[in-house]
């Protein structure tokens, strides 16, 4: 055998693997979302959106709280971690540019991106849950805040350092003191690709279960009180689907139906802005 | 060729991260109102010494100056100097065009918001006349809000000209400002330079001698971090006192 017959043996061996690997993953993608759309848009209707749930056995009922639970969860975890992200990121590409600390901080928060969030949950339950006496919807937002931190940190910083250098001097050179170039040049720079970390950012911290399970539990009626527990989109789908009803597993459908909805808009509004930064 | 000194160096010497000796021992003097370019091979310290004359180097750690720069009789290298009102005196324009991400006017308006001037009308007419100034204003008067990126590259170089200008700077330090720009744009800002000298001193890192030739009064030649010579432009291209600076200019090396 030639090495160029080997080579071309070898070459199609690798494309079939990569192939199979890739009609694999692809597989179940597309079954887990067909099943969640057939499921999810049969379960659907407006009362689910307008009613709060009814007690069990009860026909009838919906989800409001959850969804506006959810809402409110997300938001204050955004409040919380977009500028902590955003600043940290700023420090680490601006501020401690090539030194020691900087790429600490990098790979402490690449380890962080990837830490299980059940961790971080049970962290938060000791630490805002257990000493309060109850579960409340502050703890659910500082676990998911401190999820979104490290991915908007890091891609803070990835999009600073994309920022030419250049143009950080001329700023410079019109004696712009260093916080105004970065806030008034660097910034609108690198905004779309921040704005697009943020984005995606909510969309990985709005599907999260296992850190709102130790924080803000659930509640089963509407609820705006951070103090107290509050309830959540993934959280009642976990609960509805562990139960024994068939209205319970009919509205998780729907929920899950709802969530995997709002992330996809999200994910997408991220590339769009990142397509449209590179026209 | 006899004006009031701009800017005087004095044994100058500058070295990089602490150790690489850069620059040695330049003298030199800058004439007001005058047009004084630094040639040499690449890496012979030009655009290094361009860039001390507004502490450019101050930006990257364990850059250490040595000796004098006297700006109108005052040393700017000491460490109690201002660099931000020192930057707002002592303009630059680098090699490529370095437009911000905002609107034209935006571009133009923001070193002048910088020194505190926030009324739209003052700021409009700052933008309008910087403009004109730098020979951009026809072209770009019905456009002042679109983006400074859809210029082309020989417009966007006369608006960062213009953004320096709006400052009302007292001398403009340009770094090979032409050399990723075409004939006809190098030509315009060339054109530019003969007028500006009317208000700023303006030096100038070249690596095309003809264009030193063309638009300066002095001339300094550098090579490997000294001055060779320092004279008027005629003089350093007709009949240059050292034999480095003869087999520069004459295209011997280079």
């Amino acid at each position: 055998m030639t090495a160029v017959q080997k080579r071309k043996i070898e070459g199609t061996i690798a494309l079939t693997f990569s192939t199979l690997a890739a009609f694999m993953g692809l597989f179940w993608l597309v079954f887990i979302l067909g099943d969640v759309i057939v499921h999810g848009i049969k379960a659907l209707n407006l009362s689910l959106f307008i009613h709060d749930p009814a007690p069990p056995g009860v026909e009838g009922g919906g989800l409001r709280n959850a969804f506006v639970g959810q809402l409110l969860i997300t938001i204050c975890a955004t409040l919380i971690g977009v500028p902590i992200g955003v600043l940290g990121g700023t420090f680490l590409a601006e501020y401690a540019r090539g030194k020691k600390i900087a790429r600490i901080i990098s790979i402490l928060a690449d380890i962080m991106v990837s830490v299980p969030s059940i961790v971080i949950g049970t962290f938060i339950y000791a630490v805002l849950v257990l000493p309060l006496g109850h579960f409340n919807g502050w703890a659910g937002s500082v676990a998911l805040s401190i999820i979104m931190i490290p991915v908007v940190l890091r891609t803070t910083e990835d999009m600073l350092s994309l920022v030419p250098w250049t143009l950080r001097e001329a700023a410079f050179a019109l004696g712009a003191p260093y916080y105004k170039v970065i806030t008034q040049v660097v910034y609108r720079g690198a905004a779309t690709g921040i704005l697009t970390g943020i984005l995606l950012s909510i969309a990985r911290v709005a599907g999260e279960t296992a850190p709102l399970l130790f924080t803000s539990f659930n509640n089963s009626f509407f609820s705006l009180n951070m103090n107290q527990p509050i309830s959540s989109l993934t959280v009642t789908i976990f609960q509805y689907a562990m139960g024994p009803y068939d209205s319970w597993h009919e509205q998780a459908w729907a929920a899950a139906f709802v969530i995997t909805i709002f992330i996809l808009i999200i994910t997408i509004l991220g590339r769009l802005i990142i397509r449209w930064r590179y026209r | 060729m006899n004006g009031t000194t701009e800017i005087e160096v004095r044994g100058l010497n500058f070295y990089y991260s602490g150790n690489i000796h850069a620059l040695k021992q330049i003298n030199l003097t800058v004439q007001k109102n005058s047009v004084t370019a630094l040639i040499g091979p690449s890496g012979c310290g030009k655009t290094t010494l361009l860039r001390c004359f507004n502490r450019m180097h101050d930006l990257y750690p364990r850059n250490r100056y040595e000796g004098e720069i006297l700006f109108q009789g005052n040393n700017i290298l000491l460490k109690d100097v201002d660099v931000i009102d020192l930057r707002s005196r002592v303009g630059m324009v680098f090699q490529k065009p370095t437009p911000f991400p905002m609107s034209i006017f935006d571009n133009i308006a923001y070193g002048v918001k910088l020194k505190g001037i926030k009324k739209r009308s003052d700021l409009s007419e700052r933008v309008e006349r910087a403009l004109v100034h730098a020979v951009l204003w026809d072209e770009v008067k019905d456009k002042l809000n679109a983006s400074a990126y859809d210029l082309s590259g020989g417009q966007q170089q006369r608006l960062v000209i213009a953004r320096a200008l709006a400052v009302n700077p007292e001398v403009l330090l340009f770094d090979e400002p032409t050399s990723a720009l075409d004939p006809i744009s190098t030509a315009k800002i060339e054109e530019l330079t003969a007028t500006l000298k009317k208000e700023v001193t303006i030096i100038i890192v070249t690596h095309n001698m003809q264009q030193a030739a063309r638009i300066s009064d002095w001339t300094g030649f550098m090579m490997l971090g000294e001055l060779i010579e320092f004279d008027s432009t005629d003089k350093i291209f007709t009949a240059p006192s050292e034999k480095l600076t003869e087999d520069y200019v004459t295209g011997r090396f280079g």
